[in-house]
């Protein structure tokens, strides 16, 4: 057998691993790399334009299509401006694989120019991390850092290739299924902790499904398992941000999202709850509220890949390692044989019912002034026949995506929920489309957050790619000036977005079309107008300047401590409270 | 507002993993990052291959801190296995110290006699020097150094502690 370069047994090695897509940016650590990929002509590789939208654009495609991710990016500068983004699929355990370019061995240490420890740098915001010394093991690293990024909890895995490496040869196989030595997640769960499980939602007068973003990486079949149980047990279902989807927005058991911006709903039901089963949900500050007031008369049972999340903020009464797919199998599967009858939830339905009539969602509208809510809403109701895929920035707009816009099916709903990167939604949209070719894509933005990788809108002219942005416009960082209007007397600290951009302009100067909705009755007929476009869109909608985002618990505040009206905002909190993130 | 603290357990984990580059930064690091404290690390290799080390750790953290600081170590790819000694049972720690003491006189004599009474070996000896060696617990190790601060203390090197579970199982 011949041997080849360590690029092009790369290029190989990501081919056998059924690569289609690899988002990059060229440099000169990683020339031998391109250059392979230039002659195999087998990968397709998407230029970005910045090399954290190549890390979002690879969560955008993972998430949306359940493949893992793949960056490519050179030394220095280009990994160093990828860290985000791998720090975003850690905290959302997004299957991703990236790789960078490294100065020459022999230099390494040295201040080369361009040099930067990247698994320094990378080893606590990756799942894992390797530098390669010798292309006769590349080979076998490339199919470990997938087995391990798309494996147990996904993640990200950082394989750092020093440029002599990619140039200097060796043999390469395809190696067959691996076994890791150390590495071997446990995703079959424990017979008796399922019996127990069943036993015990069996039991439950009050019971809630907590459900998370483990089953949306457990696979579509996970989503229809849950479906499944709740038609069995009659049990409400709650999501966090990141699961949103797995149960249909518009089912009869769907409480909303819970949390700090989650649902009355929601959140009283967790409060007066008797049982709560978290699946594939990790009991996050943002979703717990203050520690001592969770769900203080429940029974908890936590499903998780992970045993590092059980018990690390909540205490549970018992834990199923497992992956949430299985783990639901195992319990419908126990449920059924043991026959147990559909539980008498009525009492308990009467008591959410009344939570559901206090409207939670609804907020007043006045003149042609248009109330973000409404903005949503009307995105909703004019794209969900057509089951969009939404991706969104962080912030405000965010959130009001999650409460206002409904969604049915997995993998239809991105957005960087543990790390909170503005930024994020228009890579990640174009990575989405990228992997769904016919979707309709659209990222639900702000006008703060989109210009932090604005220079996108040149890679998806480039692709001919048809995302659409939806900005919502109320030339604040809005979430910032929420939080300063309850926290510091309304003291608005640089929240303002001052010299903004023409959008409408921007767009069109990038090949995009360009809309402006003003008034209420514009948005119809822009959104109509958005949709009409077989090209980008990059719709400006301008709202309600100073609306905030309810209802809301405040930092370190209890489920039954939420502000559902502005009216009910005081002014400046204590010390402890401004504190608390 | 003040900052405020919990109270701790001292325990002692023995840390099974894959000899690669990187991986004593991995663990090191995994401490900083999340907030566990090390009061001691010791790392060696244990197989005639040496592909697999032992690391041994000393820390202190609450009770829920505790079960985290084993499962986040778990979690680590290269990470064979974790045992926290000081709950799977009676295990025994030892730590070795070298410790430089000058003087002349009388108190270089009682130097050597302290150094009998703790079992120490001279390892080096000038005619106004002595190093000795001396293996025991932390606490008898501290005893030690504090005496021998008496009688002139130069220098000391300490390896931390190494613990292994009594009985013939391993652990």
């Amino acid at each position: 057998m011949t041997e080849r370069s360590g690029a092009d047994i790369l290029v190989e090695a990501l081919c056998d691993l059924g690569v289609e897509v690899i988002f990059g940016y060229p440099g000169g650590a990683v020339l031998p790399i391109y250059d392979a990929m230039f002659r195999s002509k087998r990968i397709r590789h998407i230029l970005v334009r910045h090399e954290q939208a190549a890390t979002h654009a690879a969560e955008g495609y993972a998430r949306s299509t359940g493949k893992p991710g793949v960056v490519l990016v050179t030394s220095g500068p280009g990994a160093t401006n990828a860290v985000t983004g791998i720090t975003d699929a850690l905290l959302d355990s997004i299957p991703m694989v990236v790789i960078t370019g490294q100065v020459p061995t022999a230099l390494i240490g040295t201040d080369a120019f361009q040099e930067a420890d990247t698994v320094g740098i990378t080893r606590h915001c990756s799942k894992h991390n390797y530098l390669v010394k010798d292309p006769a093991h590349l080979g076998a690293v490339v199919h470990e850092a997938f087995h391990i990024a798309t494996s147990g909890r996904p993640g990200p895995v950082v394989i750092d290739i020093p440029k002599d490496v990619q140039v200097a040869t060796a043999r390469y196989t395809r190696p067959g299924p691996i076994q890791h030595k150390t590495y071997r997640p446990q995703v079959k769960p424990d017979r008796q902790a399922i019996e127990a499980a069943v036993d015990m939602l069996a039991a439950a007068e009050r019971p809630v499904l907590y459900t998370g973003g483990g089953i949306i990486n457990a696979g579509p079949a996970a989503s229809q398992l849950l479906r499944e149980l709740v038609r069995l047990t009659g049990a409400p279902v709650t999501s966090t941000l990141m699961g949103l989807g797995a149960y249909p927005a518009t089912g009869p058991h769907w409480l909303g999202m819970l949390g700090m911006h989650g649902t009355y709903e929601a959140n009283m039901a967790m409060n007066q709850a008797d049982l709560v089963l978290a699946i594939g949900s990790r009991f996050d500050d943002r979703v717990t509220g203050r520690l001592d007031a969770f769900s203080p008369g429940s029974r908890k049972v936590h499903i998780d890949i992970d045993r590092s999340s059980v018990n690390k903020n909540v205490r549970v009464d018992l834990a199923v390692i497992a992956d949430a797919g299985r783990a639901l199998e195992d319990m419908i599967h126990v449920w059924k044989a043991r026959q147990h009858p559909k539980p008498d939830l009525s009492e308990w339905n009467r008591r959410i019912d009344g939570w559901r009539a206090v409207r939670c969602l609804d907020f007043p509208e006045a003149g042609s002034e248009i109330m973000p809510q409404r903005a949503i809403r009307a995105l909703y109701e004019a794209t969900k026949d057509r089951a969009p895929i939404i991706t969104t920035e962080v912030g405000q707009h965010q959130m009001w995506a999650a409460q206002h816009f409904g969604f049915d099916a997995p993998n239809k709903w991105l957005t960087s929920g543990g790390l909170g990167t503005m930024g994020y939604g228009l890579p990640a949209a174009i990575g989405a489309q990228l992997g769904n070719p016919r979707a309709l894509v659209i990222d639900i933005a702000g006008e703060a957050s989109i210009q932090m990788n604005i220079q996108e809108l040149a890679t998806a002219t480039q692709y001919r790619l048809p995302v659409k942005i939806f900005i919502l416009n109320n030339e604040y960082m809005g979430m910032v000036r929420q939080w300063q209007e309850l926290t510091y007397s309304s003291r608005y600290a640089e929240s303002y977005s001052e010299s903004l951009p023409d959008f409408v302009k921007l767009a069109e100067a990038y090949g995009w079309k360009g809309i402006r909705i003003e008034t209420r009755d514009q948005l119809d007929g822009g959104i109509a107008d958005m949709l009409a476009h077989d090209g980008p869109v990059l719709v400006d909608c301008m709202v309600s300047k100073l609306t905030n985002c309810f209802p809301m618990i405040p930092s370190g505040a209890a489920h039954t401590d939420m502000i559902l009206q502005a009216n009910e905002v005081s002014g400046e909190m204590d010390d402890e409270a401004k504190a608390l993130v | 507002m003040h900052i405020k603290t919990e109270t701790v357990e001292r325990h002692t984990l023995a840390v099974i993993v894959d000899n690669e580059p990187g991986i004593l930064a991995r663990i090191a690091g995994l401490f900083t990052a999340r907030g566990y404290n090390i009061q001691s690390l010791t790392v060696s290799e244990i197989t005639q291959d040496k592909a697999v080390s032992r690391i041994t750790i000393v820390t202190s953290a609450s009770p829920p801190v505790m079960e985290q600081i084993i499962a986040q170590l778990d979690r680590l790819v290269p990470v064979h296995k974790v045992v926290d000694l000081t709950v799977a049972g009676d295990h025994v720690e030892r730590e070795l110290a070298l410790v430089k003491v000058a003087g002349s006189g009388d108190r270089r004599i009682e130097a050597l006699r302290l150094a009998e009474v703790y079992r120490a070996r001279v390892v080096d000896a000038t005619i106004s020097s002595f190093v000795f060696e001396v293996t025991g617990t932390i606490s008898k190790i501290d005893k030690f150094v504090e005496l021998m601060g008496e009688v002139g203390l130069v220098e000391v090197a300490r390896t931390g502690i190494v613990a292994i579970a009594r009985g013939r199982e391993a652990a």
